[in-house]
């Protein structure tokens, strides 16, 4: 199954839609290994919706199927892809900064902001002590309108309409381009998602 | 100039005086008071007048700590930013290692070692703050925790610190507290407390309400205004009926 979670001007609502499972393929090691996990997110006129798959694994083996990879921090949702290990710790280290930023500040930051905050530390994480394996979608609705931002594993980041990570991308990207038009409504939306 | 001399040495009679003087910077700072309810805690600060220029509303006595846990503090202010800085960095620091927040008596712990470990360095003086702490345990019962700048830390059912008259809140608290007090009865206990050193008006006081599970509420101006008419009115009539009770016991006494 898939999780698929909304960002809206109101609290965070999420909903679990059945679609296909995706299955685990085994690839050979790369130093990036991508691919056998999807992430699709799209931007509507005040909202942004993003969908991950639910899986995890271990070689051939299926660990579980119903693992949750989209973060919620301060409003923000971030879908982490990549090995559980580097996926989980270096979202736990933005969750946990970004959380003490709104503490000390009494604001909370801007979907901008917090992606550039991410961005930063992956950047530097590459150049010290080598990268974080997980490609992120980050979304989140500010006052000025809806965002959302395409990151990959080094660090560059791009504020995009429509996103996609994994091999699932190849397929899918051109359904996005095909679909999407300025400013949809919450069901429009979800139709994309739903094909890709 | 090396700085391995400690500003903080015994007295020949056993005294840190350097720690008690920080105690006398904390009794100049603005009152704070906190009691203990039955399932909510309060924190009510004294919010001394602010010169006409000055923007009122960036003066903030009360902070959060973390998500459940709020403080107070009174004494230097510059210096109650650093304690505060360094407990919410500890707080995001624990919550990375044991993804779980922190108890507010480990927070409490880890202020109070802070602020002894300024009395047992060298080229450092103690922090001039004492703080309260207003959090819930894990099995939901509120807990308020007291710091100063000795480095003890403890929990109690109600105090004060700072202010006019230190001693005379404390007194008030201690004849008044009762156990189980619901969220309105300890909201009017602080007010209360508060109005013996503080000047009356919702603009000279802060109330922070904290109950289980939900973001600290800070009492709105209106809200005060209400509750402090009330407890004024309460205050009149009993003096007129005090005033009138010694006034017939008087024309009884003609008789």
């Amino acid at each position: 199954p898939f999780w698929l979670k909304c960002a809206e001007g109101t609290p965070t609502q999420f909903a679990k839609s059945s679609l296909t499972r995706l299955l685990a393929v085994n690839l050979r090691a790369s130093p990036h290994k991508m691919g056998t996990e999807a992430m699709f997110a799209v931007k509507g006129k005040d909202f942004v919706i993003i969908a991950a798959d639910a899986m995890t694994a271990f070689s051939v083996m299926k660990l579980k199927d119903d693992y949750d990879k989209i973060w919620e921090v301060e409003g923000k949702l971030f879908a982490a892809s990549g090995p559980s290990a580097d996926a989980s710790n270096f979202m736990e280290f933005i969750e946990k900064n970004i959380n003490l930023h709104t503490l000390r500040t009494g604001l909370k930051l801007s979907t901008k902001a917090s992606a550039n905050y991410t961005r930063n530390e992956l950047a530097q994480s590459l150049r010290k002590k080598g990268s974080y394996q997980t490609d992120l979608l980050i979304g989140g609705v500010d006052a000025d309108g809806p965002k959302l931002y395409f990151m990959d594993y080094m660090g560059s980041s791009e504020s995009v309409n429509k996103a996609a990570h994994g091999y699932g991308a190849m397929f899918t990207f051109g359904l996005m381009d095909r679909y999407w038009k300025p400013d949809m409504e919450l069901e429009e939306a979800k139709d994309i998602i739903r094909k890709c | 100039m090396s700085y391995d001399r400690a500003i903080t040495v015994f007295s020949p009679d056993g005294h840190l005086f350097q720690v008690e003087y920080a105690m006398e910077a904390v009794k100049r700072g603005s009152a704070v008071v906190g009691v203990r309810g039955a399932d909510s805690v309060v924190l009510g600060v004294e919010r001394k007048a602010v010169a006409q220029l000055q923007d009122a509303r960036t003066i903030r006595k009360i902070a959060k700590l973390d998500e459940n846990l709020t403080i107070a503090f009174a004494g230097f202010t510059a210096d109650a930013r650093v304690l505060i800085e360094k407990a919410r960095i500890e707080a995001q620091s624990y919550r990375l290692t044991c993804e779980d927040a922190p108890s507010i008596d480990y927070m409490a712990r880890h202020i109070a070692k802070t602020q002894q470990s300024y009395t047992q360095r060298g080229g450092v003086r103690p922090f001039g703050v004492s703080s309260m702490i207003s959090g819930f345990n894990a099995d939901k019962s509120p807990q308020l925790y007291l710091t100063d700048p000795a480095g003890t830390y403890s929990a109690w059912k109600a105090n004060a610190i700072g202010g006019r008259n230190e001693k005379a809140v404390q007194e008030f608290l201690e004849k008044n507290w009762t156990a189980s007090l619901a969220e309105a009865d300890a909201i009017r206990l602080t007010v209360k407390a508060l109005l013996e050193v503080v000047d009356s008006g919702s603009k000279n006081m802060e109330l922070a309400v904290s109950r289980y599970g939900q973001p600290v509420r800070i009492l709105k101006e209106e809200e005060l205004e209400v509750i402090i008419a009330d407890i004024e009115r309460e205050i009149e009539e009993a003096k007129k009926e005090a005033a009138g009770a010694s006034a017939a016991a008087g024309t009884s006494m003609e008789i």
